[in-house]
């Protein structure tokens, strides 16, 4: 219906860089866990997953071109999930 | 001005008449038109609703004596679980958008269906898949399970019943339950027509975006966990059994945290009904349209983070447990203002008794006294006493029952005429009502007297003392039952035998009420151009 369906297309190159970017961290998330960091090796693997799946939503899902309203909707669905992790810590941390 | 655009739509079929590619029973289960689909929930509904509804009576024969009455303690666990899954995973969380948001939200934005017609159809087979495999956890295997709906950990990995279809329909349900959501968004966001801003976009339709919203983000939660039971039984993965080094108090975290903003997906649809019946009933406008539709919002937004309320005695952190307790007061404020703005609406109303009129003060009444009784149920304190108590049943019989329960048998009753182009007899409605609203009261009061002297829930047995308010709440329990079997025989037998019905009997405002009576297929011949505010009654 919307008139503005102005399409972007991505250039091909930056695909294939997104793509080798995702392989490394992959690698290296399997990497990370032979290395001894204790407790925050959680948090190592969450921070590349976190990357990772940015990589994906922004470039592949076109989330970087499209209207910032998805964005916010998006943000907002994140942010509603980092409050219910917060929480869920409120028990975890102080038990 | 309805009158006259219902005469020339007159000599469309309707869309229970409708002839398409296919016949008979096919013409329904592969239908997309969102009115028929609305109905497939309906009936799928009605007979599981009657199903769990007298495994409740049996419980209830159960219990009117101390000691084994009727049935053993096992069935008697198998029972409860079984009521609790149908009762909620099959009936009310999908209840009120399944039946009616299907039927009503296109009619009344102005649209000729759903955004996704096909998805529509398919929620419906999920739906029905769900349910069959929920089912034949009954048939086959090592028995009826016994954990109860919750499904708790450690105890649903170690019993030897037959978990494992149970947990999987559960799963498969949610599926359903997202797509319904995500349909349901997409048709607000882009179908309604044209004229109707948000902020005249009737209730009903505000409370389903509000529910949609907890449907698609809160359901995978509960799918992801329902899954890690299934790994756990079947691969010893230990995530929540302490004997495989897991903590089985993540595992309440984590159904909680669904299931929770679940109890929205079941008040909000239904608070939605209630406000469209009181203003058409009582010829005014709702008090506090916008309040209305910032206290949806909020419920739907703060019920995110109350679940640890079900967990005050499980073992959580003191800070967690206060947290939990000032949240779960502060939901409360919402679900207040909507009382208010009800109240409001009927003040100096030149009201209009009819039946969907009642149901709807019935449900103020009995909404009123689950709501508080969650309060009581929030203070700390208060919760290490009644937890796990006879209160709990009674709370959330009150507030699931009384609320939506009652909301889509209102419901039923307003857009009745609607649906079926026949009215049912008002006078059996009533008889109807009556009947069980007098039960409905004499079963759950008792309860919350039996939970504060102590009877704990899910026990077949109890001791001497608690005899005389179980017989009581027992004769409740057939009292209402026979409420219900004059309420379901008058709608049944009145969608055949009833008088025609107008366009619109209840000279309601919103846009359902301006097409024929039953709907014609495409619903409108022409997509109306909305220029007023929903319930425009000066
Ligand atoms: C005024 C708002 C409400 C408050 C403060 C409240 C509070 C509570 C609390 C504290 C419990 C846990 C009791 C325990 O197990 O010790 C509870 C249980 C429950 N509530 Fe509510 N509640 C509210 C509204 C609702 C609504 C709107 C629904 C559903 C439509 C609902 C459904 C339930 C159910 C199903 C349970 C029992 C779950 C189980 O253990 O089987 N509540 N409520
Ligand atoms: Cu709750």
């Amino acid at each position: 219906m919307e008139k503005e369906q102005h399409t972007h297309i991505v250039k091909y190159k930056t695909y294939v860089f997104v793509l080798i970017a995702l392989l490394l961290m992959t690698f290296t998330s399997v990497a990370i866990t032979s290395l001894n960091l204790g407790p925050y090796t959680v948090s190592a693997a969450l921070l590349l997953a976190g990357s990772k799946s940015l990589l994906v939503l922004l470039i592949f899902m076109h989330l970087k071109f499209d209207k910032k309203f998805y964005s916010i909707m998006v943000g907002g669905v994140f942010l509603l999930f980092a409050s219910v992790i917060f929480i869920t810590f409120l028990d975890y941390l102080y038990r | 001005m309805h009158m006259s655009d219902t005469v020339i739509q007159n000599h469309e079929p309707n869309y229970l008449e409708y002839q398409g590619r296919y016949k008979g029973i096919f013409a329904w289960i592969f239908s997309t038109d969102h009115k028929r689909i609305g109905l497939l929930y309906l009936y799928s509904m009605l007979v599981l609703f009657s199903a769990a509804a007298i495994l409740g009576l049996l419980m209830k024969i159960e219990l009117i004596a101390p000691g084994k009455t009727i049935m053993d303690a096992q069935t008697y666990n198998s029972f409860f679980t079984l009521h609790g899954i149908t009762m909620i995973f099959l009936i009310v969380v999908p209840g009120l958008p399944a039946v009616f948001g299907n039927f009503f939200l296109p009619l009344m934005i102005g649209a000729k269906d759903v955004a996704f017609p096909k998805l529509n159809l398919l929620s419906w087979w999920i739906y029905i898949a769900g349910a069959a495999i929920v089912l034949s956890s009954q048939f086959f295997g090592d028995g009826p399970p016994d954990t109860g709906w919750t499904f708790y950990a450690p105890y649903s990995f170690r019993t030897g019943t037959n978990m494992l279809p149970a947990v999987t329909g559960a799963f498969i349900l949610g599926f359903s339950s997202i797509a319904t959501g995500i349909n349901f968004i997409v048709t607000m966001h882009r179908m309604r027509a044209p004229g109707m801003t948000w902020m005249k976009m009737p209730l009903f339709p505000w409370a389903l975006y509000g529910t949609s919203w907890i449907q698609v983000l809160a359901t995978p939660i509960v799918g992801i966990t329902l899954l890690m039971i299934v790994l756990e039984r079947t691969l010893q993965i230990g995530f929540f059994d302490p004997a495989l080094g897991g903590d089985p108090i993540l595992y309440q975290h984590l159904f909680w945290i669904y299931s929770h903003p679940a109890v929205y997906i079941m008040i909000l649809p239904a608070m939605g009904v209630i406000s469209e019946i009181i203003p058409t009933f009582a010829r005014k406008t709702i008090f506090g349209y916008k309040a209305i539709v910032v206290s949806t919002l909020a419920i739907a937004f703060v019920g995110y983070f109350v679940w640890g309320h079900h967990m005050f005695t499980s073992g959580m952190s003191g800070t967690a447990l206060y947290t939990f307790s000032i949240l779960t007061f502060l939901v409360a404020i919402p679900s207040a203002i909507k009382i208010f703005n009800w109240v409001a609406t009927l003040h100096k109303a030149s009201i209009d008794i009819q039946t969907p009129f009642l149901w709807a003060l019935c449900f103020l009444f009995v909404f009123m006294i689950g709501g508080l009784s969650g309060m009581v149920l929030g203070a700390l304190s208060a919760n290490v006493h009644l937890h796990d108590t006879a209160f709990v049943v009674a709370h959330f019989h009150f507030i699931v029952f009384g609320g939506t329960g009652y909301a889509f048998f209102g419901a039923l009753h307003y857009w009745y005429p609607k649906m079926f182009g026949r009215m049912y007899d008002k006078g059996w409605a009533n008889i109807g009502l009556a009947v069980f609203f007098t039960g409905f009261n004499t079963l759950y009061l008792p309860m919350f007297y039996l939970g504060m002297i102590g009877m704990p829930r899910r026990y077949y047995d109890y001791v001497e003392e608690f005899h005389g308010p179980n017989i009581v709440s027992s004769f409740g329990a057939m009292l209402m039952i026979s409420g219900l079997v004059i309420i379901i025989t008058n709608l049944v037998r009145s969608a055949r035998k009833g008088e025609i019905a107008e366009a619109d009997p209840w000279k309601g405002k919103t846009l359902e009420w301006t097409v024929a009576s039953p709907p014609p297929l495409e619903n409108f011949a022409e997509i109306p151009v909305v220029t007023k505010r929903p319930y425009d009654y000066e």
